[in-house]
């Protein structure tokens, strides 16, 4: 639990992370960004500050439980665990190469630290919940974090797991929606349309918060990419693990945050920078050693 | 060369032209299964569906009952697994005009890992009553397909693997459901594909040459009907059979060839394909070697093999 009010360090973290998933990705050839950038500040707030976790005991019991339902975001992921100590920073260029701990998707059978696999859009909530009912079921305390992405929230099995959690009155269960209003092809803007992305949001005009809430959801509203509200919603969602009720967070993010040619664009779903578009990342994010 | 993906794409499109009842849905993967092309030449018959697979193949349901006739842009992963409910319900067992354009099919999936390399589709989608399923070599086959299925009254499962292979046939080609097609005579033996895999059969099938080892290559772009009797016929002269398959041994083409073979004519036959494990994240070179299904991978195991036989 997070007692530090001061987040320049997680700022710090987020961006090398930034840089890592992009130049990786380019280095391997293939792989996701916007949702990765997306979804950074909020792994690097949990893996951070707000779950209890063990790198170097990635199995312990007690642990808290992440799972990245968007599992394309899986470059994010990595990214963080190496940071936190998971793995070498160095391991990540071996992503998606063959005979790799980092397949495209998180692979639980590979990789120590992962909680189960994803990829398939629309299943991590459902596993979660599992998790959590469990805890409860074996008298244990952790509490389990789920992220989804807006366009995967159109999965009726995400629907299924929602309609199910208040039921059994999971206060330790918290999904986190990385609303960044942008999929991967998703719907063109209406002429004069106004929107942080290039395409519609999926969601434009629904009011996911009451409707979460009419499923018997606790609802936190925060900006994604704001350690203030980020890091004391996420000890928030932990506090009400006795409680009767799930927590889900609605972070609004933007599709390729912190990177300027990424940003808002769906495009930049799965595409590699260039070696130019690389350098010019790396003077914007600061990196000196650039490797390309 | 061009890759199916691409052929899928400007084949509807110029489909979109003259049949004024074609609509293409996606489930929000048009910019990789290329139906993005259609999205911009027809844009009021292209039909966002979101990430939902499921709900999609229902809608194609209710669309064809008005005599449309919807194309579903997907990974081969998300219809067979996701939607196959839906697709053995809705669309098998009612016999619908609903057209599967499965992408991404196979091992080779632009190094997105096990969950998106569908090992087991041809089995699932092969064991449906009613469900018609074909896997085209290269673009000619592929569009000859896509034209094919427009026309045809019925459910079509078409397995498209994402990137190019050298061509096999050209402009001439005509497409007859169940047909198959010899790419290569020979006496020695006989390996039996299907999909662009069937091309990398044809290169396997020239290393052995240069060791004096005569391969006959028979592709089976049709896995669902087939002709029988011509799988029999090509199988009679050789003394070994070798299917090989971008897929599980299990009950793909595999097992095809064996349930014909077990009835018509015992011999012996050796299934090469993916032995019962999943994939991984890899480029594709990689991933063709270490499943040795790459034409020189290939020679080797054939030769290993019938070193085996004669000893
Ligand atoms: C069941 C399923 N359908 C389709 C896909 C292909 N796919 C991967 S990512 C993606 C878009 C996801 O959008 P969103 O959830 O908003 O993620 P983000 O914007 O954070 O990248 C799609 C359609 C998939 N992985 N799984
Ligand atoms: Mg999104």
């Amino acid at each position: 639990m997070s007692v530090k009010t001061d987040y320049k360090e997680l700022e710090v973290l987020a961006q090398r992370g930034r840089w890592l998933v992009i130049s990786t990705v380019a280095g391997s050839g293939a792989g996701h960004v916007g949702g990765p950038l997306s979804a950074m500040d909020l792994m690097v707030a949990l893996y951070f500050r707000v779950m209890d976790v063990r790198p170097q005991e990635p199995q312990w019991p007690e642990r808290d439980r992440f799972i990245l339902s968007k599992g394309h975001s899986a470059i994010g992921q990595y990214t963080v665990m190496a940071l936190r100590g998971y793995l070498p920073v160095e391991e990540l260029k071996t992503f998606d190469k063959g005979r790799s701990r980092l397949q495209g998707h998180p692979d639980v059978t590979k990789l120590p630290g992962l909680e189960t696999s994803t990829g398939s859009l629309g299943q991590g909530l459902s596993v979660g919940l599992g998790f959590a009912l469990g805890g409860r079921l074996r008298g244990q305390k952790f509490h389990t974090f789920i992220l989804i992405g807006d366009g995967e929230l159109q999965e009726g099995m995400i629907w299924e797991a929602l309609h199910i959690a208040p039921r059994y009155k999971l206060g330790n269960l918290t999904a986190i929606l990385d609303w960044n209003g942008l999929q991967q092809f998703g719907w063109l803007l209406a002429p004069g349309e106004k929107h942080r992305g290039d395409r519609r949001d999926p969601w434009a005009g629904v009011d996911l918060k009451t409707i979460f809430e009419k499923l018997g959801w606790r609802v936190l509203e925060i900006d994604g990419h704001d350690y203030s509200q980020i890091v004391p919603a996420l000890d928030a969602a932990k506090k009400f693990g006795d409680s009767d009720q799930p927590t889900i967070i609605v972070a609004h993010t933007i599709k390729g945050k912190g990177v300027q040619i990424t940003e808002g664009k769906f495009e930049w779903h799965s595409k590699v920078a260039t070696k130019e578009e690389l350098y010019a990342v790396a003077a914007e994010l600061g990196v000196e050693e650039v490797g390309v | 060369m061009k890759a199916l993906r691409d052929v899928f794409g400007e084949t509807l499109v110029a489909l979109g032209k003259t049949n004024p009842n074609i609509l293409v849905l996606d489930a929000d993967l048009a910019n990789s299964t290329k139906a993005d092309k259609f999205a911009v030449e027809h844009p009021d018959k292209f039909l966002e569906m979101g990430i939902a697979e499921q709900n999609f193949v229902g809608v194609a349901v209710g669309l064809a009952s008005l005599g449309f006739v919807p194309w579903l842009s997907s990974f081969t992963v998300f219809f067979t697994h996701r939607a196959v409910d839906p697709i053995r319900m809705l669309v098998a067992q009612t016999h619908a005009n609903v057209k599967i354009g499965a992408a991404y099919a196979g091992l080779l999936t632009g190094l997105t890992g096990k969950t998106h390399q569908d090992v087991e589709d041809l089995a699932i989608m092969r064991a449906m009553p009613g469900m018609t399923v074909l896997a085209p070599a290269d673009e000619f086959e592929g569009e000859a397909m896509i034209r094919w299925a427009t026309e045809f009254a019925g459910p079509v499962y078409l397995r498209l693997a994402r990137d190019a292979s050298p061509p096999v046939f050209d402009s001439d080609y005509a497409f007859t459901p169940g047909k198959t097609y010899h790419l290569r005579e020979g006496y020695d033996l006989l390996l039996i594909s299907t999909g662009p895999q069937s091309v990398r059969c044809v290169e396997a099938a020239e290393r052995l040459a240069e060791q004096g080892i005569s391969a006959g290559v028979l592709h089976v772009p049709s896995i669902k009907p087939v002709k029988t009797e011509e799988i029999v016929t090509a199988c009679e002269p050789v003394p070994i059979i070798f299917t090989v398959e971008e897929h599980n041994v299990f009950g793909g083409l595999g097992g095809l060839v064996a349930e014909i073979l077990a009835e018509h004519l015992p011999k012996l036959m050796i299934r090469f394909g993916i032995e019962d494990r999943w994939g991984e994240s890899a480029p594709n070179d990689f991933l063709l070697d270490q499943f040795q299904l790459s034409g020189p991978r290939l020679s080797e195991r054939i030769v290993n093999r019938l070193r085996v036989a004669k000893s």
